[in-house]
């Protein structure tokens, strides 16, 4: 059901790439262990800096999650057929997104082991609780979504019709994920950096940019691993998107930095200039603000031109400088900056520490490990129906069957195996020699 | 059936390990024994039957927790009566000795006691420690 | 299945309206909406509160005595690292206590005055209102905002939800960090975070708060806001108090009579 055997398969490069994420995971698990017998205090947060890269990674990826729905609402809701073939991809990206989400939820947890009494203790009133549900729902709705989907599609069959509002389902409820995640910082009263009604908006938008961003990202670089290529006219479309996204994403910025040294109010300054004016304090904050300003606009630069964004190359610079600067955004900025100064006048310096760094890597390679994994299999079902070859095995199978015995591998396999690499040429790249071995 | 022997041995190898409880002490010439648990010297009367208090303590420490914490009532009414605090160091380790008593009849069942000690302290620990 | 966007819209939304209408409306005025409520409501419930009267606490200059009282009465872990040190009550310079307050005509000796930091107990807490598991609430009986370090997951969202900076976390294991290990009330374990609870054990046994018990200028007064006979509210009526962000809403019960 989950076609797993397909992501068994691969060249050289593949098992090179699945062997590094795997290393730097178990790396990154070591550092886990011993955070998990010595404490956060492993951790560079402090008393006053309460939440730190972990959250702020985990609030990134919230919006990267949502973004699956930029792709799917397009095509679902408004029929944009040019979006066909990146759904799938998409909606695999939604699904590695939240687990990261929640595997960066589970490490920042002083008591891992207790995480169940969110469910067995539920607390309406409390906006964490109903950021579980939403995002235990995202998962559920989407990897239902993805394996239905494939699955039809490899037997080649139409979908069964009752994933269609599922998918329906999907699209405000991706909106819902980020939401909650927004109101997680909104409605707190004391932290005025956060408690702004754009923070949900702010958030969607740069959900908006930055997710459509990685994955016209990745399809480059699927095409060039293994040809699947899902249309300029999807790439296009996609890039629109980002591009509008983007425009509100710093026109919101804008409006909060007019709220903020427009009004004068202290709490409000005070978070601005430590993050963008470097007037106030001597947190690590000011470079990592100022350079999220810059990639922005020049990300801006680059999107509003319609010949560079039409332009691959200067796309791809583009969505790398999307990526990146929303990530410091929301990343590192905006979680670490509200919690500067404390609520007593304290500015304290927050600077993550190696173990820490490192678990958050381990957990960005198990969302590539998983991105590898899902993508493998879903263009092993897609360029397999294109380019509908014969697998190797089944035409063994098929010539045994008629009679054809044969020890010899190359015997049985030579004549399918010219076919088969060449389409395997298309699902693995140069990794289609591994055939004839 | 080239690997028959490579079966039965594997066999008699696997009844030698799950029979391992049983022929130990035979071999060893040891004895297993009950553990020796050191009964409090002053009461000998708990805060419900022992035959109770064997089966179902967990359960009533957990009671008394979810009272105490939760609902801030701290007087737990016994069976015959008595009124006692509902506190795990003031109560409990008021009579029993946690090494020789608890600790060893955990030991013997093999109970990974549940973190409650992380937290909670042995008075008698901490006399000995500051000695 | 053929649906149009008009109607797949109004049928969403339609199905939001009625899932969220009124369970919407009852979280989002639910905990400790006291200070609205109508006053016989409010006299019947005991609000414990404190006054700080920090004309009587500036006479013992350097004076650390409810400190050392209240983290001997609960283990409370001493640390070196500024970053990992937990803390129930502790003194801060009056001018950043209240920093929202004009205070920088005041003589740099009266704005630097140590001045005793806790839980506020607030009346709308938002520590309580965020906490995922129910870790920490608000008791009826007698308005405590207490802990339950069982049921803790260490989440931290109280932290950032709370405008005083009143928890801390247990970022280490604090039983090393201990000076005097107290038998009388548990320690705690890493990974869970804690606060002052208005020795809620100590009023059960009919005591007063460490702290009050332990200063020697009797600059903390502790009792029942709600009751209008007690001595609090005596003082309340008689003399400006300040509180810490009132303009927050959350209805704090810790009084600075200035």
């Amino acid at each position: 059901m989950f076609m797993l055997e397909k992501a068994m398969v691969g060249g050289r490069r593949y098992w090179i790439w699945v062997g590094a994420l795997l290393a730097v995971i178990a790396v990154a698990f070591g550092f886990y262990l011993h955070q998990l017998s010595y404490g956060l205090g492993l951790t560079g947060m402090s008393r006053n800096v309460s939440w730190g890269i972990y959250i702020g990674q985990f609030t990134f990826m919230v919006g990267v999650a949502a973004s699956a729905v930029m792709v799917v609402l397009p095509y679902y809701l408004h029929n944009q057929k040019e979006f066909a073939r990146m759904t799938i991809l998409g909606e695999f990206l939604a699904v590695a997104a939240v687990t990261m989400c929640m595997l960066f939820i589970m490490i920042d947890m002083g008591k891992p082991m207790r995480v169940f009494n969110v469910f067995l203790y539920p607390q309406f009133h409390s906006v964490m609780f109903w950021d579980m549900v939403s995002l235990s729902g995202y998962l559920i709705l989407n990897i239902t979504i993805t394996l239905v989907t494939l699955h039809a599609e490899q037997q080649d069959v139409h979908p069964p019709r009752w994933i269609k509002p599922i998918i329906l389902l999907s699209i405000p409820w991706a909106i819902s994920i980020h939401t909650v995640t927004g109101f997680l910082y909104a409605g707190l009263p004391g932290r005025l950096a956060w408690r702004t009604a754009i923070m949900a908006p702010r958030f969607l938008a740069s959900a908006f940019a930055a997710g459509p961003a990685l994955l016209i990202l990745l399809c480059f670089l699927l095409r060039r691993q293994t040809g699947y290529d899902v249309g300029k006219k999807a790439i296009n479309g996609l890039a629109v998107i980002v591009t509008y996204a983007m425009v509100i994403n710093v026109f919101f910025i804008v409006m909060e930095f007019f709220t903020a040294m427009y009004s004068r109010v202290p709490g409000l300054t005070e978070d601005f200039q430590d993050l963008y004016l470097g007037t106030v304090s001597h947190t690590s904050l000011l470079p990592w603000g100022r350079s999220s300003v810059v990639l922005m606009v020049a990300a801006l630069v680059l999107l509003l031109v319609p010949r560079m964004r039409r332009n691959e190359k200067t796309l791809a610079v583009a969505c790398a400088l999307v990526f990146s600067s929303l990530w410091i955004d929301k990343g590192v900025c905006m979680v670490v900056g509200g919690f500067i100064p404390s609520p007593l006048g304290t500015i304290t310096r927050y600077v993550p520490t190696f173990p820490e760094m490192a678990i958050t890597l381990g957990v960005w390679a198990v969302g590539a490990l998983m991105l590898t994994v899902f993508y493998k299999i879903a263009l092993s079902v897609k360029i397999g129906k294109e380019t509908s070859y014969v697998p190797a095995y089944e035409f063994a199978a098929a010539t045994n069957a008629i009679g054809l015995q044969t020890h010899s591998s190359s015997v049985a396999f030579a004549p399918g195996s010219r076919a088969a690499a060449q389409a395997n040429e298309g699902v693995s790249g140069k990794e289609g020699e591994e055939w004839h071995q | 059936m080239r690997d028959r022997i490579w079966i039965i041995a594997g066999l008699f190898l696997f009844l030698g390990f799950v029979t391992y409880p049983v022929w130990h002490d035979l071999v060893a010439h040891t004895t297993s024994k009950p553990p020796d648990l050191v009964l409090p010297a002053h009461e000998k009367q708990c805060v419900a039957p022992a035959s109770y208090m064997r089966t179902s303590h967990m359960k009533l420490l957990l009671e008394w927790r979810q009272s105490v914490v939760r609902g801030n009532k701290q007087k737990y009414v016994a069976f015959n009566g008595k009124v006692y605090d509902m506190s795990l160091t003031g109560t409990c380790l008021n009579c029993h000795d946690r090494q020789q008593f608890c600790v060893r009849c955990h030991d013997y069942a093999g109970v990974r006691t549940p973190y409650c000690w992380n937290c909670h302290l042995d008075p008698k620990q901490i006399t000995r420690s500051a000695r | 299945m053929k649906i149009t966007r008009k109607e797949f819209l109004k049928i969403s939304g339609a199905c939001l309206l009625g899932l969220s209408g009124k369970k919407a409306l009852a979280v989002l005025d639910s905990p400790g909406n006291r200070r609205t409520s109508s006053p016989s409501a409010r006299q019947v419930c005991k609000q414990l509160g404190m006054i700080v009267d920090t004309r009587k606490c500036a006479k013992a200059q350097g004076c650390t005595k409810c400190i050392e009282a209240c983290n001997n009465a609960h283990n409370v872990p001493s640390f070196q690292n500024p970053a990992h040190q937990v803390k129930w009550i502790w003194e801060k310079p009056f001018g950043d206590l209240f920093s929202s307050y004009e205070t920088q005509y005041l003589e740099t000796s009266l704005k630097d005055e140590s001045t005793p930091v806790l839980c506020n107990h607030c009346d709308n807490p938002p520590c309580v209102r965020v906490c995922p598991t129910g870790a920490t609430w608000k008791r009826k009986e007698d308005g405590i905002v207490m802990m339950d370090w069982h049921r803790c997951i260490g989440c931290r969202y109280c932290m950032a939800a709370c405008p005083y900076g009143a928890r801390s976390f247990n970022w280490v294991d604090p039983r090393p960090h201990i000076e005097t290990l107290n038998p009388n009330f548990p320690t705690r374990t890493k990974g869970v975070v804690e606060k002052c609870t208005f020795c809620s054990e100590l009023l059960a046994k009919g005591q007063l708060p460490a702290c009050v018990e332990a200063c020697p200028e009797k600059a903390l007064v502790f009792g029942d806001v709600n009751d209008p006979k007690s001595e609090i509210r005596q003082l309340l009526a008689k003399s400006y108090t300040l509180r810490r962000r009132p303009e927050l809403g959350t209805g704090p019960n810790i009084y600075y009579l200035i």
